[in-house]
């Protein structure tokens, strides 16, 4: 038997749960608990500057780019045209000038929608701009992560934009700019060993698959299984490389404080 | 010569291992280990020597000569120690305002549990970041296989020559396949299409030279030597901005205003 407290207490603890994690979808008058994979994928760039940027505060930053496809690789040139319609975007990358909290910053997002937000030529250059924009107009620079790592389809030249955005970033962080790096669902590869780790501060979002290697290539390697948990964002709290995990919920909150206390003006 | 008949020349057992150039093309060779925080990862070699007489600090990838020395140097597959250890040795270089010189010879970074939970992305990431700015020159060979994010972490520099069957791509031809087509057993087909051979490089202006294998030695020595006596001549502002400009560049040729 569960009593009516007990009852009422699970209750709260799914809800807190939905709310951090999920999104909840009414289907008739039960409610559904949407796992937080399923979520990260439907939450996009857009929802994203939505729910961080002040409101109406979001200039997107121009970048006017031709085809990027140095192997001429068989339909990728098509796969992205069709990419561009579904989404909006024109790479997996979406960035701008905004406020958060009321406080300036430069904000770029990834997008899994767009080939699971792998880098190719655009996305570094994109990426390299906005640190630009950050350090000749002298803004902190937020960067949302997420990414499968560098992409095939761009071969040699989408290794080098780890170079590349590194090279940007730290110059950035050198002229005493504000880099904070937020790891959302999944980052991997080539971006997690780029600019996704180079955050004056770190924060992950909680429940985020964070990595160098992708688990099922680790299992591949080790020949087992991995334990539960492992390359969350939890687990890299717990070793040391990331400042904070943050629930999404949270992160508006917590991006404005910290803007707050590297803002000369406002202390 | 079909794309993937370099990949496996690249990866000949036979070949020369950086072990091979340390002897051949410097003198007074001090190994130095250990990351200083950590531990010994033996895939990652290095230390100082005299190149010419002048001291130059060597890092590069270790493979073995037989199956028990590529265990022991878990065949050039290096954890955030290794990649931690080239960037102390490279700080180092910095400090005494000695070259830096680089071989690349590796299948990629280390994609094991304990490389992740010590940090293998922070370690890779570090030594990019780190190398964009050194303010001593920096010159890579790539020997044999050059793969990935594991190889592109310690050839970040002022200049990159390869030997004529060496290869330097984003992933492995079997990875590219396994990804793209979910066939690994296409690594033939995936290394044509990958443009991943010393012509197709420089091409790309990834790599600035290509050395001929006649007589790899003194080939390389060469083109060192030359690497070296023009970088020496720049200040050091010029050649660490030139170097972050090679960089940011990639690939201009595809973003228009």
């Amino acid at each position: 038997m569960v009593t009516a407290v007990e009852e009422r207490k699970n209750k709260f603890i799914r809800y807190k749960n939905l709310r951090e994690n999920a999104t909840e979808v009414l289907e008739g008058r039960a409610k559904i608990v949407i796992p937080a994979e399923k979520v990260a994928e439907a939450y996009t760039a857009m929802d994203r500057v939505r729910d961080i940027a002040d409101a109406g505060s979001f200039a997107e930053l121009s970048c006017e780019f031709g085809e990027t496809d140095p192997l001429e690789f068989n339909g990728y040139s098509e796969k992205k045209k069709a990419l561009r319609e579904e989404t909006g975007l024109h790479d997996a990358v979406l960035s701008g000038r905004c406020t958060v909290g009321g406080y300036p910053a430069v904000m770029a997002v990834m997008d899994k929608r767009f080939m699971m937000a792998s880098m190719g030529i655009e996305v570094g250059e994109k990426i390299a701009r906005a640190a630009e924009y950050a350090m000749e107009n002298g803004l902190p620079l937020i960067i949302f992560t997420a990414s499968g790592g560098a992409r095939m389809q761009e071969g040699m030249l989408a290794l080098m934009q780890m170079a590349k955005t590194s090279a940007v970033i730290e110059r950035f962080k050198e002229a005493g700019g504000l880099y904070i790096s937020v790891l959302t669902h999944p980052t991997t590869g080539g971006v997690s060993a780029s600019f996704a780790t180079l955050g004056d501060i770190t924060l992950a979002e909680l429940g985020a698959l964070i990595g160098f290697a992708g688990p099922r290539v680790i299992e591949q390697t080790i020949g087992e299984k991995l334990p539960e948990g492992f390359q969350r964002a939890e687990f890299l709290e717990e070793h040391g490389f990331v400042d904070r995990v943050v629930a999404r919920r949270e992160m508006k909150a917590v991006l404005t404080k910290l803007l707050k206390l590297h803002n000369k003006e406002s202390l | 010569m079909k794309a993937f008949d370099r990949v496996l020349k690249a990866r000949e057992i036979a070949r020369p291992k950086i072990t091979d150039y340390v002897e051949a093309l410097f003198t007074d060779f001090f190994e130095l280990r250990g990351d200083g925080l950590k531990k010994e990862d033996k895939s990652i070699y290095g230390g100082i020597a005299l190149f010419h007489g002048e001291p130059v600090t060597v890092i590069g990838h270790r493979k073995g000569k037989d199956a028990s020395e590529n265990i022991d140097c878990n065949f050039a597959m290096p954890g955030p120690e290794g990649y931690r250890k080239a960037l102390r040795l490279m700080r180092q270089a910095e400090k005494f305002k000695r070259p830096v010189i680089t071989f690349v010879d590796t299948p990629g970074a280390y994609p094991g549990l304990e490389a992740e939970m010590f940090g293998q992305s922070q370690a890779i990431s570090e030594s990019l970041a780190v190398m964009s700015k050194l303010r001593t020159p920096i010159v890579t060979i790539v020997t044999g296989e050059g793969s990935s994010g594991g190889a592109l972490a310690i050839s970040v520099a002022d200049r990159i020559f390869m030997l004529e069957n060496a290869i330097y791509s984003v992933l492995s031809p079997e990875g590219f396949a396994s990804i793209l087509w979910h066939e690994s057993a296409r690594k033939a087909e995936a290394a044509e299409v990958m443009k991943l051979t010393a012509d197709d490089l420089l091409k790309f202006g990834v790599a600035d030279g290509i050395i001929s294998e006649d007589s790899i030695f003194a080939n390389v020595d060469k083109a060192l030597s030359e690497a070296l006596s023009v970088l020496k001549k720049k200040s050091t502002e010029e050649l660490v901005e030139e170097r972050y400009r090679k960089y940011r560049k990639f690939d201009e040729r595809f973003c228009g205003a």
